[in-house]
């Protein structure tokens, strides 16, 4: 489908075909097997300024929104999940900065962002408080000019590697869900240290790590917007971010798409190809129709939030759920028609399946979306906007 | 510093296909490509300048659709591209090549290295870059593997030889020619590309270098290619087919010949 | 404009088959005829393609003057580790044949300490060599080597004069060429002399092997080569021939460069070198990994022969560079040549082709291989090579 994508968004989509041709497609069997972050590949993505496409050119980016980071993040997700997440979360994390941060915390962390000198990380999960992020126990204490922090963060993508940290934490504890804030950590802060790494089945490529705070201190200068916004912040950063996960999804989806239809062609059985076999065909047409419809759903949202529209909440989970299910789908039927060979290493089929697992569970649940779905839906007919 | 990086648009050899019975090349579909080779002469010099400063300009002589090899090296990072086009180069071989570049160099001014690919793909001589280097009595190293030192009055290079290599110290200007080993050509970067889509080269023609028509295009050029052909056919023999062990017997004889068979 | 591409309206049919043989897309049809556009850089190569004849490329001719005078041929000799290298002595053999004894070869000798190498250039066709002769011309550098061998041609007046294509021919003819202002023709595989014209039809690959084209020189002089390594053969030894050395004097001023060799790193000493082997087992994109080269170590042992590649494989990086064989790799010619998975593009044959004797094994009976191969043998490489390795042993016991 011609999405009548403007010469910049070409030029993304260009660029990030060409860097996963020559520098990703060659390593990602192995960066996969080895767990290892893929250092070197965030260095060329820099290179071609593919780290300014979501900072304004005020600061020194090149300011060209969510579809920009959509395309961006789906070419790079066909040729691999993993390290296109790492590159991913460099916006996730700096989402916080770009919505609620002051002009000071701005032009200091969003230029070294902008030019892929310096990787972010945003932080929220932690061992006892997934879906329901209320349940956050990491606790910031304000002590004169300083929040001392203490707590453990879990499961954060780009953890260990990024230097800015975007941190979640309570600072009013007896408030609830409007006692937590929003913090800027820099690595190398006193109090600040990298636990566990974790062993995942898929998106292996990226850095999934703990952060511990331990009498931590955070100068107050770094807070984001006000105490007790902290959960407004976290909350308006995945909406904002979630059709990165779709594009995420979709970039997967059809790199599995790819490889079974490649692989099609040119298998024979009964003396055949087993493309030619009606069974195959149907498998294949409906890939890629669902696959298509994802990308149209979530090109849509990313367009929405780039013409300034306020309120996206419903639709970017919308996005999120299906093209991550359509991923799921696709990449198990992928494996399908790889047939034993599929399961087997030697081609990036498994991989991709135990990829797209991961974009229905973070940033946010598919079942937790489906209940942000309806609460909007219900919301919606409730205040007669239906 | 100031860097030239001499480039050529060439048909994609690897897709070309060929009409045995004419002995001529199917052009059709075929897509002109920026010379593989110059894109590590390119990177080379790309790297040279984010390391020394100065600028990057890159040359080409060709008709005026060789413009996009230009815009190409300017996505990567070039920062100028100068196009020698003009109906009197047509039928240049390499010595006319060669001069032409090297007015070019003379005109451009105050040059420190000029960088060009191993070969073109197409015409495979590899004798441009010396040529260039003669015509400006500058020092030349060919089959630069890595470039390891520059500064402005000399560099050091390793020129990759059948038998080793030779580690050459080599005063400035010259002219270097770039292996693939020397570097991994950089992708193009989104602000190159929004650069190029509004780049417009410079123009030089014959006259604007100060060359004759008896300099340029075919009269500058001693050597002219008057036949072409596809490569011999070397006829096929026997094609043998049977299980493993069978052919094994058959390829022993024929590779063993006098040695016993038992 | 210096020269033009003609296209006799009268003959032309607008069959269109000049179009698809031009490199750069220079003639389309207008109105049923072929016309040609501004893009057009007279490369000649639509001529051929043309079933009636009606392309006609007009040349500047006139020139000519000062081609008289010149006569013999040189060949410029390149040392390696002190000796003639091998592509030297296959020139001074292709060198007399050219000459069909009508001509003088002189070999030209640029070293520090010429000791016994005029006697082993003479005995492999040398009719007399040149020697020029100073301590600064110990190791080959660009800008000593292209004064001196100007100088000789200057001074010799050679009609033709040929070098090695390798990294020093390849440095140095076109640096002496320029310099001369005369023509180059690159990496030649096939050398002749004309009779009716006396001109040196010099044959070369083109476009990645896919075309031989066929060049000349003829408004200047000397006509000049580099010619492949591997290709042209090497005279047996004779003894009997009478070694002629004259000196070329050199100056202080000649050997003086702006470019000073700082070291020489030899590549590791376990290096084979392939163009030397008498057997080669070659292995392509069908070995699927690095780590089944194993049993074409093996076969090439028995056979006293050594394992080389495609580059297919060695892109993959499954088997380093210098045992690439191909139009950007060597250029060899064993006794017999055994490609195993090899599909046998252009590329890789013409680095093979002139080997005594070519087997192929190869899965898919289509592969071009075959169509070339002396012996071909169909087959899942995987079975057959092993198998043949126990058919040797078991013979050898
Ligand atoms: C590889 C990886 C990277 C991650 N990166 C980051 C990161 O960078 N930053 C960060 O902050 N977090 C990150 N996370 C955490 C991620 O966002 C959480 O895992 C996710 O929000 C789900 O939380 P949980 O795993 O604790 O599951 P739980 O919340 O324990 O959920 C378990 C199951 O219960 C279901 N469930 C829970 N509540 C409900 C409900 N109300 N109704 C219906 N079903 C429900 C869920 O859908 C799920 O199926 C990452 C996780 C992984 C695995
Ligand atoms: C079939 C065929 C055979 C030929 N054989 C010969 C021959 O034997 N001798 C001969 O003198 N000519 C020959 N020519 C002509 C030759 O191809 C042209 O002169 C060409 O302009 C330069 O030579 P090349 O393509 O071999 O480039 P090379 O000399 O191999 O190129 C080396 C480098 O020089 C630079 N360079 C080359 N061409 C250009 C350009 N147009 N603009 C900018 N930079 C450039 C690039 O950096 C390139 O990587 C032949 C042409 C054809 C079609």
């Amino acid at each position: 489908m011609d999405y009548m994508l403007s010469d910049d968004l070409k030029a993304i989509r260009d660029i990030c075909g060409e860097i996963a041709e020559k520098h990703i497609r060659p390593v990602r069997a192995a960066l996969d097997e080895e767990n290892r972050f893929p250092r070197e590949i965030m260095d060329i993505l820099a290179r071609s300024d593919l780290f300014s496409i979501y900072i304004p050119e005020a600061y020194g980016g090149t300011g060209m929104g969510s579809l920009a980071l959509c395309v961006a993040t789906e070419e790079l997700s066909r040729a691999c999940g993993g390290v296109a997440v790492s590159y991913a979360a460099n916006a996730l994390g700096a989402m916080p900065i770009l919505l609620f941060g002051s002009e000071d915390q701005k032009s200091k962390y969003l230029p070294p962002l902008a030019a892929g000198e310096k990787l972010c990380a945003f932080a929220l999960t932690e061992p006892e408080a997934g879906s329901d992020a209320a349940g956050i126990k990491t606790r910031a204490v304000r002590d004169g000019d300083h929040y001392i922090l203490n707590g453990t963060k879990q499961w954060i993508t780009n953890g260990g590697e990024a230097q800015i940290y975007t941190v979640i934490a309570m600072s009013d504890p007896t408030r609830g869900a409007r006692g937590a804030s929003a913090f800027i950590v820099e690595e190398g802060t006193p109090g600040f240290s990298y636990g566990k790494k974790e062993d995942k089945m898929g998106i292996r490529a990226s850095a999934t790590r703990e952060l511990v705070f331990e009498d931590c201190r955070v100068p107050a200068e770094n807070l984001i917007a006000r105490e007790g916004m902290g959960f407004m912040v976290a909350m308006k950063t995945l909406d904002n971010s979630r059709p990165g996960v779709a594009a995420q999804a979709v970039g997967i989806a059809q790199g599995a798409l790819d490889e079974a239809l490649a692989y099609a062609s040119q298998r024979r059985q009964f003396g055949q190809r087993i493309d030619s076999f009606q069974g195959v065909q149907f498998m294949l047409a409906d890939m890629a129709t669902s696959i298509e419809a994802a990308r149209a759903l979530t090109y849509a949202v990313a367009r929405m939030m780039d013409a300034g529209s306020p309120r996206f909440e419903k639709e970017s989970a919308m996005a999120k759920v299906f093209a991550s299910d359509v991923a799921m789908q696709v990449t198990t039927d992928a494996v399908q028609i790889l047939g034993g060979y599929g399961y087997m290493k030697e081609y990036p089929v498994e991989k991709m399946m135990r990829d797209a697992k991961i974009t229905q569970i973070y940033e946010g649940t598919n079942q937790i979306q489906r209940l942000v779905i309806a609460a909007a839906l219900i919301r919606e007919t409730a205040a007669g906007m239906r | 510093m100031k860097f030239v990086v001499a480039v050529k648009q060439v048909p994609d050899t690897a897709e070309v296909r060929i009409d045995h019975e004419k002995g001529t090349l199917i052009r059709d579909g075929v897509p002109s490509i920026l010379n593989p080779f110059d894109t590590y002469a390119l990177e080379e010099a790309l790297r040279w300048r984010d390391s020394l400063g100065g600028t990057v300009t890159v040359i080409t002589m060709g008709p005026p659709q060789a413009e996009a090899v230009l815009t190409e090296a300017i996505s990567m990072g070039a920062d100028e591209g100068i196009l020698l086009t003009d109906r009197a180069f047509a039928g240049s071989d390499t010595r006319a090549t060669s001069q032409a570049i090297a007015e070019a160099v003379r005109k451009v001014g105050a040059v420190d290295v000029v960088f060009c690919g191993k070969q073109a793909i197409d015409g495979d001589t590899a004798q441009t870059g010396p040529g260039v280097a003669a015509s400006l009595d500058w020092p030349q190293v060919t089959f630069v593997g890595r470039v390891r030192e520059m500064t402005e009055e000399h560099v050091i290079c390793e020129r990759y030889v059948e038998n080793g290599v030779q580690v050459l110290d080599t005063r400035l200007p010259a002219v270097l020619t770039i292996l693939k080993d020397a570097n991994t050509p950089r992708v193009p970067s989104l602000r190159g590309k929004m650069k190029a889509r509004t780049f417009k080269p410079v123009l030089w023609s014959a006259a604007d270098l100060g060359l004759s028509p008896e300099e340029t295009g075919l009269s500058g050029s001693p050597t002219r290619v008057v036949t072409t052909a596809t490569p011999e056919a070397r006829h096929g023999g026997e094609i043998h087919r049977g299980t493993p062990e069978e052919l094994a017997v058959i390829m022993a004889d024929l590779l063993l010949g006098k040695e016993a068979r038992s | 404009m210096t020269g033009r591409l003609e296209i006799i309206r009268e003959k032309c049919v607008g069959c269109g088959a000049c179009l698809r043989s031009c490199p750069v897309d220079a003639l389309s049809i207008v109105e049923k005829k072929a016309v040609v556009s501004d893009a057009c850089n007279l490369c000649g190569m639509c001529i051929k393609s043309c079933p009636v004849d009606a392309i006609v490329l007009h040349h500047v001719t006139g020139g000519g003057a000062g081609l008289e005078g010149y006569s013999g041929i040189m060949v410029a000799v390149e040392l390696r580790d002190g000796r003639p290298d091998r592509s030297t002595l296959e020139l001074l053999g292709e060198a007399r044949r050219l000459s069909g004894g009508a001509r003088r070869v002189t070999a030209l000798l640029i070293c520090a300490e010429p000791g016994d190498i005029p006697s082993e250039l003479t005995r492999y066709g040398a009719d007399r060599v040149l020697a020029a002769v100073h301590p600064g011309l110990e190791h080959y550098l660009t800008e000593p080597f292209t004064a001196v061998l100007a100088a000789a041609i200057r001074a010799d007046k050679p009609e033709i004069v040929l070098a090695a294509a390798t990294t020093q021919g390849r440095d140095l003819m076109p640096r002496v060429a320029k310099t001369l202002e005369t023509g180059l023709t690159a990496d030649c595989t096939e050398l002749r002399i004309d009779p009716d014209t006396n001109q040196l039809m010099q044959t070369r690959p083109a476009f990645g092997g896919n075309i031989m084209a066929t060049i000349v020189c003829d408004r200047t002089r000397p006509q000049m080569s580099t010619v492949r390594p591997g290709v042209m053969k090497r005279l047996e030894p004779d003894d009997s021939r009478r070694v002629l050395v004259e000196r070329l004097p050199v100056d202080d001023g000649m050997v003086a460069g702006r470019s000073t060799l700082l070291e020489f790193i030899p590549s590791v000493g376990n290096e084979i070198d392939l163009t030397e082997s008498e057997v080669i087992v070659s292995g392509g994109r069908g070995m699927k990994g690095p780590e089944n080269y194993g049993m074409l170590h093996e076969l090439a042992e028995l056979l006293g022969g050594s394992v080389g590649a495609s580059r297919a494989a060695v892109d993959s990086g499954w088997i380093p560079y210098p045992r690439q064989v191909g139009q950007t790799g060597k250029t060899v010619q064993p006794r017999k040549y055994i490609a195993v998975g090899i599909s046998g593009a252009v590329q890789h044959r013409v680095g093979m082709q002139s080997s005594d004797e070519i087997f192929a094994v190869n899965r898919d009976p289509d592969a071009p291989v075959f169509t070339f191969a002396n012996h071909g043998f169909v087959g899942d490489l995987f079975e057959v090579i092993p198998a043949l390795i126990n058919e040797i042993k078991r013979r050898r016991g």
